[in-house]
């Protein structure tokens, strides 16, 4: 799209998109660490996992900051209105997502030997798909891609099926052992965090979509596993 | 670009309403085929097919000289006046051609009111300013009447109560927000169908300029309104249809919320978003 006439405006919009897309990496690192800790027992990974979403609260008042501030000085219509609506909510999904890895960091440090590297590789596992689901929907913010978007919308049921062998595998351990319960039931909130992180995702390609096209995807019926 | 298309976006609550906050238009009001406007050899509109919808406000917006007042000026035949200017095509009103020959043009701009930039009210009393029209229509019997006429068209303007008490003191002794609804009464005094607005509020400010939007909201219950306006905002805040045009030509034209947020056309959204177009 060629510039606008008055270059402070792109340049106040490109920023916004690109601390979206800053705070999108950072809070797919804590993804990355809170599970790795979780499967290497890393106590300190953890630790710094949860200290790490201070700062990315930060940057979500920023943004809002710098929306606000757009909204009230340039009046953005069309496509700009569509970005910087999109911007404010996929600020909030990222916020969320920081707040979801930070609980896996604070459960990982809770865990103690009671828990198999089984389990524990579960979860590594299941956080494969979820960290997939962000970089593509953080590809299809960066590039304004609708079609990626559409794909990651669509590829949500994955992460559900993993949740629900993860859930499946637990109670086997549980019905085993009833003194892994304890732990247990904090790696079950640790898979149920990564499957809400799958949902933020697709609500992140549903806005991605909407910026794009201006159409709604939700609207659309999702595919199940089944059919794809 | 079909201007006949109902307001209103996707049918949400399942009642058979548009999801839109109740702008059901009505009938088309002005309809116009293949509308082309010539200053000399230049050509200043180009083939422009679109109608107008009664009890709705429609916008034209574009940049300057994109042909949006000189269309505007089309449907109260106002190009008349220019010599060089030739209007081919057909612009029907309620089925007849406003172009013909035996339509009076005094008469058709009783019905097709016109308000314009700059408050232009006549160096008379604001109570004659008003029953001027009324006056020389014969539209008043008597002077009961016309005092009602002269009431009902002030309180209409959102006026009556500012000037009640004194009628008799020229309309040029108001302030310019209080003169451009001097001439928004005006206009209805003579029970138009149409009102045409060209910037009505390009020389007031922003108080006066929301007495005015305020005012153009009320008055689009009972009449068909057409306003051009350089201010993107205003035709969003005002309008249930705009029109963009550019160089003449009709580029889009379509539900304002559409039109604002999803325009179809790249030469609407760099307009409108304000990019090199």
């Amino acid at each position: 799209m060629s510039d606008h006439i008055v270059s402070a405006y792109s340049d106040e919009l490109e920023r916004i998109t690109a601390d979206i897309v800053r705070m999108g990496g950072i809070v797919a690192e804590m993804i990355e660490d809170s599970c790795r800790a979780v499967s290497t027992n890393d106590i300190e990974m953890a630790k710094a996992v949860v200290a790490r979403d201070g700062g990315v609260d930060t940057i979500e008042a920023e943004i809002e900051r710098q929306i606000v501030s757009v909204v009230a000085r340039r009046q953005p219509m069309a496509h700009d209105l569509r970005l910087i609506l999109s911007a404010l909510k996929v600020a909030g999904e990222l916020e969320r997502i920081g707040d979801l890895s930070k609980n896996i960091g604070k459960r990982a440090q809770k865990l103690d030997d009671a828990v198999s590297p089984e389990m524990r590789n579960g979860i590594m596992r299941m956080a494969k798909p979820v960290k997939r689901q962000l970089n593509n929907v953080l590809d299809s913010y960066a590039s304004g891609s609708a079609d990626i978007a559409k794909d990651v919308w669509a590829s949500d049921d994955e992460i559900d099926q993993h949740y629900n062998s993860l859930f499946r595998e637990m109670l086997t351990y549980f019905m085993e052992d009833p003194r892994t319960i304890g732990v247990g039931a904090h790696m079950l909130f640790m898979a149920k965090n990564l499957e809400r992180i799958g949902d933020h995702c697709t609500n992140i390609a549903e806005f991605v979509y909407f910026q794009a096209t201006g159409d709604y995807l939700s609207t659309m019926e999702r595919p199940k596993l089944q059919q794809l | 670009m079909d201007g006949t298309q109902q307001a209103g976006g996707p049918d949400v609550l399942g009642d058979g309403q548009p999801g839109d906050a109740g702008t059901t238009l009505g009938f088309p009001r002005i309809d116009c085929r293949n509308v082309n406007v010539y200053y000399g050899e230049t050509r200043a509109i180009h083939d422009v097919s679109m109608t107008f919808p009664d009890r709705a406000v429609t916008a034209l917006i574009g940049p300057s000289g994109c042909g949006k007042s000189t269309f505007l000026r089309c449907l109260n035949r106002m190009n008349d006046t220019i010599d060089s200017c030739r209007v081919e095509g057909e612009i029907l009103m309620d089925g007849d051609n406003i172009n013909d020959r035996d339509v009076d043009p005094v008469l058709l701009r009783s019905r097709v009111g016109m308000v314009f930039q700059k408050p232009n009210p006549f160096p008379k009393s604001i109570f004659d300013n008003i029953a001027y029209g009324p006056r020389i229509h014969g539209f008043a019997n008597g002077r009961e009447d016309l005092d009602n006429i002269v009431e009902k068209s002030l309180r209409r303007a959102g006026l009556w109560d500012e000037v009640k008490d004194r009628l008799s003191a020229p309309g040029t002794s108001l302030s310019g927000g209080q003169q451009q609804r001097l001439c928004i009464a005006r206009a209805i005094a003579v029970s138009p169908e149409v009102i045409l607005m060209d910037e009505p509020c390009s020389a007031l400010d922003p108080v006066a300029t929301a007495r005015i939007e305020e005012l153009i909201d009320e008055l689009r219950k009972r009449y068909c309104i057409v306003i051009v306006t350089h201010s993107m905002q205003q035709a969003a805040r005002v309008s249930q249809r705009t029109a963009f045009f550019h160089l003449g030509n009709l580029v889009e034209m379509g539900d304002t919320d559409q039109i604002f947020t999803n325009p179809r056309e790249k030469r609407t959204e760099d307009y409108i978003t304000g990019r090199y177009g």
